[in-house]
């Protein structure tokens, strides 16, 4: 069956006031910005609290779909096929005939739902779901209705023409990119980053990134998998500045002058000055970070209080409660999980100590960043020069 | 400088391989099975590199069939060769330091049903033929054990397998995946009892996604690729031509000059065998120098990690291996190594240094002087 529309619903979107107009023509702009990418002629329609994405000429269904199943915001995406309004008995047989093709020999419980957004049409909404239900039951000896539970929902809108849909497709919820701001991801290869950036994304969130590279311990395929997994995140939250920081002459002045269990927690210290350093820069209003509680020593309350505290932005950390099999379901149902779990290297790793401090107290660790006085100025300094921008997914 | 010391992973075309797959694509592109001319045009290619790598091999023709490369060839020697045997015996051998277009085929053999016997290398790398000798059995019908060793260079000592396999078992077939020694050694394999015979395109300066399998007239070898019969029905598929005529072409040039070539890449392999001696703690592993295969050198520089070793080499533009570069997606260690009895820490710091005769030795100095350098640097960061 061919479908000429889709119509999209939103839930949140719907009750933020006065800025609603905001919200739905962010909605509006995402949608068109997916379907770019799809082969086929669309239009993305605002009208009277709904949206839909009309497609005259030949598509893709499933690969519509698809895309439209990426775009933040949209809490259902439902197939419609359009009819010209020639009477309520055309109209009728128009409806019969929809449920022939879409399910044959229907047997179950259903109902109609009307709606009439031209209050002009003649016939009340009530009335016209009893007499296409009475059509139906005709020609569906199988079927019964049911108002109040029924396993299928015929929904007719009354507009210029009569459109008909029974489908509803879950998309992903949350609200539209670009409607929240900005945030600064800090992005490794792992697991769990790639997931945190798609979570604040999906809440309307503009994503940056940042990487730290650390050549010759991490080799060039490191980089292209973070490449890679940004890639993967904004086909959801469309293009991402990827900044990429080259980290090791920092690295090896900490290994030089700190002690090595401290190695960890005072490189994180200066990753996260250096994110905050180009967020704020791009604008961004918060840093994202994929740590989750204990995860590993970096990762302790006291070792995230650590590295929280050189940044005056808020940090925050979606995936701060879930169990590392949470964050896994996750990476695998966005896509990215396959990507992430290529064995290369990261700069965290390479140095690792094998007993990190797990606990570590805010005054040893500021006493021993002191030793890097002499020159930890001039290296950061080199480190944002010499960072390199990629922009992914455009 | 760019210092390409990656050769066992593949090569450069020679610029007359070029040459050739040029004129097969753009002027002689017929299909060699068409009947018109155009077809005829394009089946010379074939047919001339067939007899070029059948005469260097003092074989017949028809014993040479056309694959996409050393995985297809091995493949087909293994899969096939067990199937076409099956009912004389369900005894399968090979080593622990095979290619894994080797090993994975044996693997799926023994899930298969068939018997596998794994042999054990020494610490050199080079198959113990006391345990070949144990292994072999009436009911053994294929034996494959490489010619050269891809990550370490031991050359195995063919010419004793063959006779030991087959005076112990009538049946069997003797495969040797010749991929790394093609080109550097004078092959004949009549004379050293090879029944079934790989070899690749790229790694001697050829293309990639083409090379051969010599099946001697007697072997048996079921068919793995079945369609219009092309090839005596042994490989259906339209000739790759381009790669075809590219690969005898390959086989050409690399022969004109076997001898000198191979010495070079000795004297090659022995002055960096000298120059690494200066550094403290660089371990060589495999054979003596010259037993060993010309163009590969197993390196050991102990306290850096291969990768980081071979990153910082790429920096300064010099490209080696940190094991064999069809497995290093995967993080474990080194086959090879391992069944050597290399511990773990040195296996973590191998890297594999291997070299063509285009090769120089400007370019070898380049790279023990960036050696030199780097080592102490990356040897002070290390994992505590």
């Amino acid at each position: 069956m061919l479908f000429h529309a889709f119509l999209i619903k939103y839930a949140e979107i719907a009750i933020k006031g006065k800025n609603r107009y905001l919200f739905e023509d962010a909605l509006v702009k995402q949608i068109g910005l997916a379907l770019s990418s799809v082969e086929g002629e669309f239009s993305v329609v605002k009208e009277r609290g709904r949206i839909y994405v009309y497609c005259p000429e030949e598509y893709d269904f499933d690969e519509t779909v698809e895309a439209l199943k990426r775009v933040f915001g949209i809490v259902a995406i439902c197939p419609v096929v359009i009819y010209e309004d020639r009477g309520l008995e055309q109209t009728a047989r128009d409806v019969v005939e929809y449920m022939k093709a879409r399910y044959p020999d229907y047997r179950g419980t259903f109902k109609v739902y009307t709606r009439r957004a031209r209050k002009t049409y003649p016939v009340p909404s009530m009335e016209v779901s009893a007499e296409l239900g009475g059509s139906i039951l005709d020609a569906f000896p199988g079927a019964s209705v049911d108002v109040h539970e029924p396993e299928l929902t015929i929904s007719v809108e009354i507009r210029d023409r009569i459109y008909v849909y029974s489908d509803t497709i879950p998309g992903p919820g949350g609200m539209p990119v670009g409607t929240n701001g900005r945030a600064m991801l800090l992005l490794s290869g792992g697991i769990d980053s790639p997931v945190a950036g798609y979570m604040i994304a999906k809440r309307g969130v503009k994503i940056e990134a940042v990487y730290f590279h650390a050549p010759p311990y991490t080799s060039e395929r490191a980089k292209q998998k973070v490449v890679d997994l940004a890639a993967i995140i904004a086909r959801y939250c469309g293009p991402i500045r990827l900044h990429v920081v080259n980290f090791t002459d920092i690295q090896l002045y900490i290994y030089d002058q700190c002690p090595h269990e401290e190695l960890t927690i005072i490189m994180r210290r200066y990753m996260m000055r250096i994110a905050e350093h180009f967020a704020v820069k791009d604008g961004c209003l918060g840093l994202v970070t994929g740590e989750s509680i204990g995860q590993v020593a970096s990762q302790t309350l006291q070792s995230l209080a650590a590295t929280n505290e050189v940044c005056g932005l808020p940090v925050y950390r979606p995936v701060i409660g879930f169990d590392k099999q949470e964050i896994v379901e996750r990476a695998h149902r966005i896509g990215t999980f396959d990507t992430s779990v290529l064995p290369y290297e990261d700069c965290c790793t390479i140095f690792v100590a094998k007993h990190p401090v797990t606990k570590p107290n805010l005054k040893v660790i500021r006493r021993s960043e002191e030793k890097l006085a002499e020159k930890i100025d001039q290296l950061m300094e080199e480190a944002l020069k010499t960072t390199e921008v990629i922009v992914v997914g455009e | 400088m760019e210092v390409y010391f990656d050769n066992t992973a593949t090569t450069r075309c020679y610029a007359s391989v070029r040459d050739i797959v040029v004129r097969t694509m753009m002027e002689d592109y017929g299909n060699p099975s068409a009947k018109h001319g155009k077809g005829v045009e394009a089946e010379a290619y074939v047919r001339r590199s067939a007899r070029i790598l059948a005469d260097l091999l003092k074989v017949k023709e028809k014993e040479i069939l056309f694959t996409s490369g050393g995985t297809e060839s091995d493949n087909l020697a293994l899969i096939g060769g067990a199937a076409a045997n099956r009912r004389r015996g369900n005894h399968i051998i090979t080593t622990a330091v095979e290619h894994a277009a080797v090993g994975q085929p044996a693997a799926y053999l023994k899930e298969q049903g068939f018997e596998v016997t794994i042999l054990p290398v020494d610490g050199r790398g080079v198959v113990r033929l006391d345990a070949l000798r144990d292994a072999l059995r009436e009911d053994t019908i294929l034996v494959s054990v490489m010619y050269v060793n891809n990550e370490v260079g031991s050359v195995m000592p063919i010419e004793e397998i063959g006779k030991l396999v087959h005076e112990k078992s009538p049946y069997a077939l003797f495969h040797v995946d010749a991929v790394q020694a093609f080109g550097k050694y004078r092959i004949y394999p009549k004379k050293l009892g090879i029944d079934l015979m790989s070899v690749s395109g790229h790694k001697i300066h050829g293309p990639k996604g083409v090379g051969f399998l010599y099946i001697g007239e007697k072997a048996k070898v079921q068919p793995q690729i079945l369609g219009g019969g092309q090839q005596g029905g042994m490989r259906s598929g339209t000739d790759n031509v381009p790669g075809i005529a590219g690969l005898g072409e390959a086989a050409r040039e690399i022969y004109e000059n076997l001898d000198g070539n191979r010495e070079h890449l000795y004297e090659l392999k022995e002055h960096l065998a000298k120059g690494l001696a200066e550094l403290e703690d660089v371990r060589i592993n495999g054979m003596p120098l010259r037993e060993g295969a010309p163009q590969i050198l197993s390196v050991s520089v102990m306290g850096v990690r291969s990768e980081v070793l071979l990153h910082a080499l790429e920096e300064r533009g010099i490209y080696v291996s940190a094991g064999s570069a069809c497995s290093s997606h995967k993080r474990k260690p080194s086959a090879t190594l391992s069944a050597m009895g290399l511990p773990k820490e040195q296996m973590e710091c191998t890297v594999r240094v291997s070299f063509s005769e285009e090769n120089t030795f400007e370019e070898a100095d380049y790279f023990l002087q960036v050696l030199k350098e780097l080592v102490p640097m990356l040897r002070r960061y290390s994992r505590k």
